[in-house]
């Protein structure tokens, strides 16, 4: 048995004798010597991850402005910052968007505009009081000007993440990037090999007081994340780091096409090798960490598992999808986490930065539940309209001009002989075949690409599929494309008029 | 080098690009082609020596010609060599250097721009 205490290491990091390696050279080393060997050797495994961490922001404090007062809207760079806390407090988060460039432009480039030392205008208006009557307020002012720049994280450094594809007929845009048709492309986030959490799973030496490095400074680790879901080895971390000490290499806005804005953000952690548990768990490779591919086109919390990866998969550039060979994208940069390790390595090395013993551990059994709802979201059964008239295919547009006449449609589903929806005419489908010549049956004029929508969708779905595909109704249909009912915009019109 | 015809509605029902390589006898390597009815784009690879000749076929049966000698531009301090950009390029010009740093085959770029939309840095532009 191979023990080893905090004290013991911290004594060899002053004394310029540790023996420091990165998480990847630790997996060899623990493959060559063994975990006692390896143990008996080694002092402190570095980690590293530098990835998009949306989950991120900064406390500042400004200064009291004369007269004074109390910051009830707070606005940087046009970015709203959170300050309904004391007067001249507030929290910039990275995924807030600004109010006049949208998706240009973000709480995240806020904080990065503020360690690359650039101006900042500030806008804040209040109410007035008594103790403080200032309503408005303008100034320009820079990281040096504030009191604190305080990066606190709810959530970073998640042990691994979900790998995303994408199973319907067109491009997506997400926070894992633009996701092709047709499982087009594989997108997928984490340093595997040195991801911090991956290499502490059962988090004997991280925990709360753990420094860390933090955006090229040191910082630490305050507690569990948010959604901190360890027994689905889904750990997360809550970071706190002085953003007056960052730096740009490590700390980057990000923007992501048509989703937002994102904040890159370099962490490691440094692991003291206290036995040879640790030995071996620090030893752990891209192979040992496995995770699922979802479908990110399917618009539900619970995306369907397309099946599992592991990291050396995902690295070698493509993985299999349905018996095809799909490329893959990594999302987070493997190169700046090595960075992170190599630097970590080299602030011990040099005796700057030293281990301690958490001054509380974090929870190891604790998994992330969904949202409880108390109103039920509307369904498209809940509204589509039941009743609906369809057409055959071989009918006449005649037949067609004056069903829709008779009824109160403006759109006819039209059915092959046996039932099933093939296509949709439209009144000015018909007003297209009297025009023109040669097309004298449904079949001819029709639009065969019809989009269609479940009873079992949430109305939220239909609405932006009607939007975006710029259509004003679509046909409902049950698995075997029988058409059950047709949901239009103006349904939907209704059902929120009546709502407000 | 590669090249981009586009091929306007009034001609988009003769077969103009089967004629144009009939006539001059050039390998014309399609990498990408899209067309509807009202338009139609073809990115494609020549050699040089043939690329005379096709335009001139190409352009007096009504389609016009773009060499593609602008390709992507990759800014070196905003990339930070995650490799968002290589799932997505059609043409496969990124992919990773043995030290995961990001390298470029720029003579495969068919300036779709694609993987500008891609990464979340925006690092990459195409500039004319």
């Amino acid at each position: 048995m191979v023990e080893k205490s905090i004290e013991e290491i911290n004594r060899r990091i002053k004394e310029d004798n540790v023996n420091v390696v990165t998480a990847e050279e630790m997996a060899g080393i623990v493959g060559e010597l063994g975990a006692k060997e390896a143990a008996k050797e080694v002092d402190v495994v570095t980690t590293g991850t530098f990835g998009a961490m949306c989950s991120s922001g900064v406390w500042l404090n400004f200064g009291h402005s004369e007269p004074p007062m109390k910051m009830n809207k707070v606005f940087l760079n046009g970015v709203e910052a959170y300050s309904g806390v004391a007067a001249v407090d507030a929290f910039i988060g990275a995924g807030q968007l600004s109010e006049t460039e949208g998706f240009d432009y973000g709480g995240a480039h806020v904080i990065e505009d503020l360690i690359r030392g650039k101006s900042i205008d500030l806008h804040a208006t209040s109410y007035g009081t008594d103790c403080y009557p200032r309503k408005t307020l303008d100034t320009t002012l820079n990281i040096y000007d504030l009191n604190q720049a305080i990066m606190i994280n709810p959530r970073n450094g998640y042990q691994k993440y979900n790998v995303a594809t994408n199973g319907i007929n067109r491009t997506i845009y997400t926070y894992m990037g633009s996701l092709l048709p047709n499982y087009g492309n594989v997108t997928y986030s984490g340093a595997g090999v040195l991801s911090p959490l991956s290499n502490d799973p059962d988090y004997q030496t991280i925990g709360v007081g753990t420094p860390i490095f933090l955006g090229g400074a040191k910082g630490h680790i305050i507690g569990e994340g948010t959604q901190h879901s360890p027994e689905t080895n889904f750990g997360t971390l809550m970071l706190r780091g002085d953003l007056k000490d960052m730096s740009a290499d490590y700390i980057r806005a990000a923007n992501f096409h048509e989703y937002g804005t994102s904040l890159y953000v370099g962490m490691g952690i440094p692991i003291p090798i206290l036995n040879e548990q640790l030995a071996q768990s620090t030893a752990v490779t891209d192979k040992d960490v496995v995770t699922n591919v979802l479908d990110y086109g399917v618009p539900s919390r619970d995306r369907p598992v397309i099946r599992k990866v592991n990291y050396e998969e995902l690295r070698s550039g493509s993985i299999e999808i349905n018996g095809k060979d799909t490329p893959t994208s990594s999302m987070s940069s493997f190169k700046k986490s090595r960075e992170i390790a190599e630097e970590l390595k080299k602030w011990v090395a040099a005796g700057d930065f030293f281990v301690n013993t958490p001054s509380q551990r974090l929870p190891a059994k604790a998994t992330c539940k969904p949202m409880r709802q108390t109103t039920r979201n509307p369904l498209v059964q809940d509204i589509m309209a039941k009743d609906v008239v369809v057409i055959d295919e071989n009918a006449t547009f005649h037949e067609a001009a004056k069903m829709i006449m008779e009824n109160t449609f403006s759109h006819l589903p039209v059915v092959s002989e046996d039932g099933k929806l093939v296509g949709i005419v439209t009144a000015w489908d018909i007003s297209k075949a009297v025009a023109e010549t040669g097309c004298n049956y449904v079949k001819d004029i029709m639009t065969k690409k019809v989009l269609t929508s479940n009873a079992t969708d949430p109305i939220d779905i239909a609405a932006r599929n009607l939007d975006m595909k710029e259509v004003s109704a679509m046909p409902v249909i049950d698995k075997d494309r029988y058409v059950i009912g047709i949901i239009t915009s103006n349904d939907i019109s209704k059902l929120f008029a009546r709502r407000r | 080098m590669m090249i981009k015809i586009s091929i306007s509605s009034n001609v988009i029902g003769e077969p103009i690009l089967a004629e144009s390589i009939i006539e001059t006898r050039t390998a014309l390597n399609i990498s990408q082609a899209h067309f509807d009815s009202t338009y139609g784009e073809i990115i494609a690879e020549v050699e040089t020596d043939d690329f005379k000749a096709i335009r001139k076929a190409l352009e007096s049966k009504g389609a016009e010609v773009t060499v593609l000698d602008h390709p992507i531009v990759r800014d070196e301090e905003e990339c930070v060599e995650c490799g968002a950009c290589i799932s997505v390029c059609p043409g496969h010009v990124f992919s990773f250097d043995e030290e995961w740093g990001i390298v470029q085959d720029i003579e495969k770029c068919i300036q779709c721009g694609t993987c500008i939309k891609m990464c979340p840095h925006r690092a990459l532009s195409l500039e004319k």
